[in-house]
């Protein structure tokens, strides 16, 4: 029976066995490669992506569980919040391999949508569930804080 | 990896003529050492006639650079872009000598073919195309160098011919030639086609390092050419390439290190919904499915029995007192002697003995291992980030029977190597063609690895053992005796050829001697022997060598009284850019500040040299109960020439985030030969909330030819905390990874 959701702003219908793993349904069905696979349990969260907004981590999340939903991935990462991170991301180079950072940058986006002013302590509660073996942490954690303060000035922006 | 251990299989991977007939664009008339002088016609070079403004729309295509009508100036990497950065540092050292503007440069990965793009850090001749070794920058310097300045010579040139003008009133500056007489000007593109029928001059000049404007310590961040791609999730990776009608593959592997397979039971497998076939081959037995979702539903419905007869099957536990009993033994081959070592131990004033032991540790790259194969009668093309381009594509030829020249490799973006895709015999590249070769080529195949493939599936850094005694003799001259316990990486591959006298290098580089000026040393090592593989783990042997060698070291000074830096330094005179190196991370430290004595607060300190890079760190940590942070690390490093100074930065704090990782975490334990972890929750790795919360880079101001800085980061890391943690507390950390509440009971 195909699944019913709504994946970056678009309806879809998606004909896999429901116990599929929305991660390899967005890579292998839909051709949304952004979408990294790491680890397959919710350990390193590269798999991340917004479900009605909040940061879920794909690779556990069998297709039946997002009928109805929304579903948004890196491709179509839109959001004031998301659209601040990505820039800051970019401008301070965070990436190195650059193979988790769509996760992070969802799980950043979705941190900064409910959090305006992040604390370090916010930041590392937020994205200690995703791994950088690169350990670019540090920049991870200046561009949080760079897009926190860009939103701050320009809030009807992006 | 060190460049010297590829010297020798240069000549088990010499290119055939086959290889030499490949060249599209130029004739190599010269291979200098110290890079490329090109000097032939271009084809199709007929006169130029037409002015700019008529010009033919066609690129200047050269081996390492590609000018486009478009503007851009592409650069073609021979080197892997893993995270550290050649996508932006080989594009800069063109840039510079082009006198390019930074906004038009781009990056693309070369084709696997020798020597046009073999890594001369390697073996002279370029026979071999591979990143290992922290050799990117360095073995390109001269050859992009000169690159990138004929280039611009051809653009001048073209330029002087359509303006009518001597070439040496033209001028290049951001990517406009101009003539001020004349008040000509145009851009790269328009130029193209033109420079394209210039002759290739056989001479170039080289710039001034002190005319440099793009590059150096001083210049100004040159932004990543991929921090977009990777920033929005359209970067390609190995995983993410899809071709028409592609099957999906995953492979059940020996659950014991040196089992194989006996007997297979696929009958349940090609029943799961979605498999298409299940084949045996050299290394496992592959399930391929219509989608990673089938493939491993299959692989789990599989049945094998597996032949352990020759299989590990000792813990480690068991290895490691089978270490410590060697360690005691005379069974070891010597690397190296010299003073009298017994004699001022047996008189020391102070003498210290240890034993550090050091785990199997797995890279856990974020991009398991993967791979893409579409193999044809005559053509096998491959599909991923290949750390080791030639020897991939010949181990691939061996396994689907054509000639290495038959294999194109499609380089792409690795998701994180460390060491891990440079494997001699080519692990996930045979495999995904001995899948593709088993299916009779009938589909495109990709192989995933999952992440407990990664984990369990071995190639690790080596299980090693130290034993070590040192002391101080009457008149403050050291002597270091150190027995290194383990297994070689080199043995039983290409590389065994580097074994000189019975020593792998990779087993005991980096050691004291060698980097200090010590009286009396002895080094040797016991190598051992297990099924399990080992492999080259960012900074290879530096990785545990630097360990021990800044323990003890540090040890020594704090039992002969003296501050740690000072007595490096003392220690350091024949080592002028450690001693650099280590001023100026100990300066911008405060060292000479007395160090809050707040309790549980530690500061370290350490120095090393690998791949000709020199690293100094000095960490500052806080102990709370058995839990270690480290709040600011102050690191400096001399890589001669910083070609692009935030790379270097960003590499430092990877380097650091990665030791750290392995010397809080980092482990891969047997029991009865199976290994214990199986994903990131059992092999823990540095997250978040544990990256100290500074970290200042330093470099080290340098007139010297580029080194590398991929590795040599994370050599000084484990140490500096170790020694901050001694301070902190008194316990001296012998096992790796750190546990405090171990070291509190062996102390007690």
């Amino acid at each position: 029976m195909a699944t019913k959701f709504t994946i970056n702003g678009e309806a879809h219908e998606l004909d896999v066995p429901p116990d599929m793993p929305l991660l390899w349904a967005l890579r292998d069905h839909l051709q949304l490669t952004g979408t990294k696979f790491g680890c397959g349990m919710a350990l390193c969260g590269a798999c991340t992506v917004h479900i009605d907004g909040q940061a879920t981590r794909s690779c556990i999340t069998p297709v039946a569980a997002i009928e109805g939903k929304e579903v948004t991935t890196i491709e179509g990462l839109a959001t004031p919040a998301g659209k601040a991170v990505q820039a800051a991301w970019i401008g301070l180079d965070v990436p190195q391999c650059g193979y988790c950072q769509s996760g992070q940058i969802m799980s950043a986006a979705a941190l900064l949508a409910g959090n305006a002013k992040p604390s370090d302590a916010d930041i590392d509660q937020a994205m200690s569930g995703n791994i950088c073996r690169c350990a670019t942490y540090a920049r991870i954690r200046s561009a949080i804080h760079q897009a926190a303060d860009q939103l701050a000035a320009a809030p009807s922006q992006g | 990896m060190d460049s010297r251990y590829f010297r020798s299989l240069a000549l088990t991977a010499a290119p055939g003529p086959a290889e030499l007939s490949r060249r599209q664009f130029l004739k190599l008339t010269s291979l200098a050492g110290s890079g490329l002088t090109l000097g032939v016609l271009l084809p199709g070079c007929a006169p130029a006639g037409k002015g700019p403004d008529t010009a033919a729309s066609g690129p200047l295509s050269m081996p390492f650079v590609r000018i486009d009508p478009d503007n851009t100036v592409t650069v073609i990497c021979k080197h892997v872009e893993a995270g550290q950065g050649v996508w932006t540092g080989l594009p800069a050292i063109v840039a510079e000598e082009l006198d390019a503007d930074w906004s038009q440069m781009r990056a693309e990965s070369a084709p696997a073919q020798v020597p046009q793009y073999g890594n001369f850090a390697f073996d002279p001749k370029g026979s071999v195309q591979g990143t290992g070794g922290s050799t990117a920058v360095a073995n390109s310097w001269n050859q992009l160098r000169q690159a990138g300045a004929t280039a611009r010579a051809m653009l001048v040139a073209a330029a002087a011919r359509a303006w009518d003008v001597p070439p040496a009133e033209v001028t290049v500056s951001s990517g406009v030639v101009a003539h001020a007489g004349k008040n000509r000007k145009a851009s790269f593109g328009e130029l193209a086609s033109l420079a394209a029928r210039e002759r290739v001059p056989g001479e170039v000049t080289l710039k001034d390092p002190a005319a440099f404007r793009l590059i150096g310590a001083q210049a100004q961040r040159l932004p990543r050419l991929d921090s977009k791609a990777k920033s929005t999730g359209t970067q390609q990776f190995a995983i993410d390439v899809t071709l028409p009608g592609m099957m999906t593959a995953v492979v059940m592997r020996p659950p014991l290190f040196g089992s194989k397979v006996q007997s297979v039971d696929a009958s349940q497998a090609r029943a799961v919904d979605g498999v298409v076939d299940v084949v045996t081959v050299p290394r496992g037995v592959a399930v391929i499915g219509r989608d990673m979702y089938s493939a491993k539903k299959g692989r789990e419905a599989l049945k094998v029995v597996w032949d352990e007869s020759g299989a590990e099957k000792r813990g480690t536990a068991e290895m490691l007192r089978d270490y410590r009993a060697l360690a005691r033994g005379k069974d070891a081959v010597v690397a190296g002697q010299h003073g009298d070592v017994d004699g001022t131990l047996a008189h020391a004033a102070h003498r210290i003995e240890a034993e550090f032991e050091f785990p199997y540790l797995a890279h856990a790259p974020m991009e398991p291992l993967t791979a893409v194969c579409n193999l044809q009668p005559d053509k096998c093309e491959i599909w991923a980030g290949c750390q080791f381009q030639t020897i991939d594509q010949m181990n691939a030829a061996a396994q689907v029977g054509l000639k290495p020249e038959q294999v194109t490799i499609h380089t792409l973006a690795a998701g994180g190597t460390f060491g891990r895709r440079a494997n001699p015999e080519s692990d996930y590249i045979v495999e995904v063609t001995s899948i593709a070769k088993a299916v009779g080529g009938k589909y495109p195949v990709r192989l995933i690895w999952t992440r407990e493939d990664d984990i369990t599936g071995g190639k690790y850094r080596p299980l090693k053992l130290h034993h070590i005694t040192a002391g101080l003799g009457k008149n403050g001259e050291v002597a270091y005796r150190q027995r290194v316990v383990g297994q070689s990486i080199m043995s039983g591959t290409p590389f065994a050829a580097m074994i000189k006298d019975g020593v792998d290098p990779t087993a005991i580089e980096g050691n004291a001697p060698e980097q200090y000026d010590l009286e009396h040393a002895h080094v040797s090592w016991t190598p051992t022997k297990s099924p399990v593989t080992v492999l080259w783990w960012r900074s290879v042997g530096h990785s545990h060598m630097a360990y021990s060698k800044e323990v003890m070291i540090d040890e020594l000074a704090q039992a002969a009284g003296e501050d740690p830096v000072a007595f490096r330094l003392k220690h350091l005179g024949k080592h002028p850019r450690h001693a650099a190196a280590l001023k100026l991370a100990a300066e911008k430290a405060g060292w000479d500040q007395p160090f809050a004595k707040q309790p549980g607060r530690g500061r370290g300190v350490a120095v090393h040299e690998s791949f000709g890079t020199v690293v100094a760190q000095v960490a500052e940590v806080t102990v709370s109960g058995d839990k270690i942070s480290v709040d600011r690390v102050v690191c400096a490093v001399d890589c001669g020439i910083a070609v692009t100074p935030d790379v270097i930065r960003a590499q430092m704090q990877s380097g650091i985030g990665y030791g750290l990782s392995a010397a809080l975490h980092g482990k891969i334990t047997l029991t009865g030969g199976k290994v214990d972890q199986t994903n990131f929750h059992q092999y823990q790795v540095l997250r978040m909330n544990e990256m100290p919360k500074v970290i200042e880079v330093h470099i080290v101001p340098s007139a010297n030819p580029p080194s590398g800085v991929g590795e040599p980061g994370t050599p000084p890391i484990a140490p500096a905390v170790a020694n901050a943690v001694r301070m902190a507390t008194g316990l001296k950390l012998r096992s790796l990874p750190f546990d405090l509440a171990a070291a509190r009971a062996a102390k007690a």
